[in-house]
């Protein structure tokens, strides 16, 4: 990689990371929604200043330019975050769907108990 | 009150409702339930009215998990035994004694009213028809028994069909051959009984448009992942 995009990815590693780390210190994000996030971070200012480590995944995966064994990382996380998205909202649907037949048994049984 | 509940999960059935409970009443003294499952006009009033307890979701949640609902609310009051209909009037409730009559026998724990074993007037569109058809022929050939109505909402359930329905397994939207190969997984006790069911007109099929795709891939998937589970995981 050249130093230009050395720099460059450098600054959207570190934006990243201390862009989450903000959200959370505000309660703004999870900690539990931020753990892959943070990886995204930290992985793309690892892969960069670790050379010999990105040389080394870049003839891994088959990658001709360096640049996109980054751009990849980068993708199998973001993949890695919408599916934890969809599991989590999978749990939720679950959670509402079971709050919403209880929060109506609850209102019959109230009105049952009023009649009696 | 009485040992029997008829479950009637109903999303916007005014002008339908009060009928259908009419209808039943003739051939039952049963405790009706009506789950409206977050209905936006008259049917709480209509059901109320026409002599139902009336169980309000505040939004639509889906069929199944109306129907839910209904299995839970009776399984808490003691009901020994429910059966569930439809709202629209498309299950004649005269079969009603026939349906349960095996489950209050204690042959079986839930008895399915089929509209394909025997007599019925039920004319359904050919894409629906094959489509139920292809899920009962796995359903027959998974559980080895004749099962030809996959998707049908009438039927008769015991303590035991009860708890099962309103445990998690439950789809929250249509129930379907998937549900019946649970049953056999878990050693839930079922037979198809002949029904009479009407077309109801003006009505909006469940299977139009491109739902009958998805519909294939969610049951395709959803027996699939049944069968990869192993027998009575997951139990509640």
């Amino acid at each position: 990689m050249t130093f230009h995009q050395r720099i460059f990815a450098l600054s959207i590693g570190i934006g990243i990371f201390v862009m989450i780390l903000e959200m959370v210190r505000r309660k703004r994000l999870e900690e539990e929604y931020s753990f892959l996030w943070l990886i995204i971070g930290i992985g793309i200012v690892v892969l960069v200043l670790w050379q010999g480590l990105l040389e080394w995944l870049t003839h891994l995966i088959g990658a001709v330019a360096q640049t996109t064994t980054i751009f990849i990382f980068g993708f199998v996380i973001l993949v890695l975050i919408n599916l934890h998205f969809t599991v989590k909202l999978t749990e939720f649907s679950r959670q509402v769907k079971e709050l919403t037949q209880q929060i109506a048994l609850l209102r019959i049984n109230k009105k049952e108990k009023n009649v009696d | 009150m009485n040992n029997l509940a008829v479950i009637i999960p109903a999303y916007n059935e005014a002008g339908r409702i009060a009928s259908t409970i009419a209808g039943i009443r003739k051939f039952t003294d049963a405790d009706i339930i009506v789950v409206s499952d977050g209905s936006t006009d008259d049917t709480i009033v209509e059901a109320r009215q026409a002599g139902a307890s009336v169980i309000e979701l505040p939004f639509n949640l889906g069929y199944g998990a109306a129907l839910q609902t209904g299995f839970k609310y009776a399984l808490k009051k003691g009901y020994r035994f429910a059966v569930q209909m439809d709202a629209d009037g498309q299950h004649d409730p005269s079969a009603i004694q026939s349906l349960i009559e095996p489950v209050l026998n204690d042959e079986v724990d839930i008895a399915l009213g089929s509209r394909f074993l025997g007599r019925g007037d039920y004319k359904a569109t050919f894409i629906r028809r094959a489509g139920m058809f292809f899920f009962a022929v796995i359903a027959s050939v998974v559980t080895g028994r004749k099962v030809t109505d996959p998707t049908s909402g009438f039927q008769a359930l015991n303590r035991k069909g009860m708890e099962f329905y309103a445990s998690d397994a439950y789809p929250v939207d249509y129930p379907d051959a998937d549900v019946i190969i649970m049953l056999y997984r878990r050693g839930i006790n079922f037979k198809e009984v002949p029904v009479t069911m009407k077309k109801v007109v003006g009505k909006v099929s469940m299977h139009s448009g491109l739902k009958p795709f998805y519909y294939m891939f969610k049951m395709l998937l959803s027996i699939f992942v049944t069968l990869l589970r192993g027998r009575g995981e997951g139990k509640v």
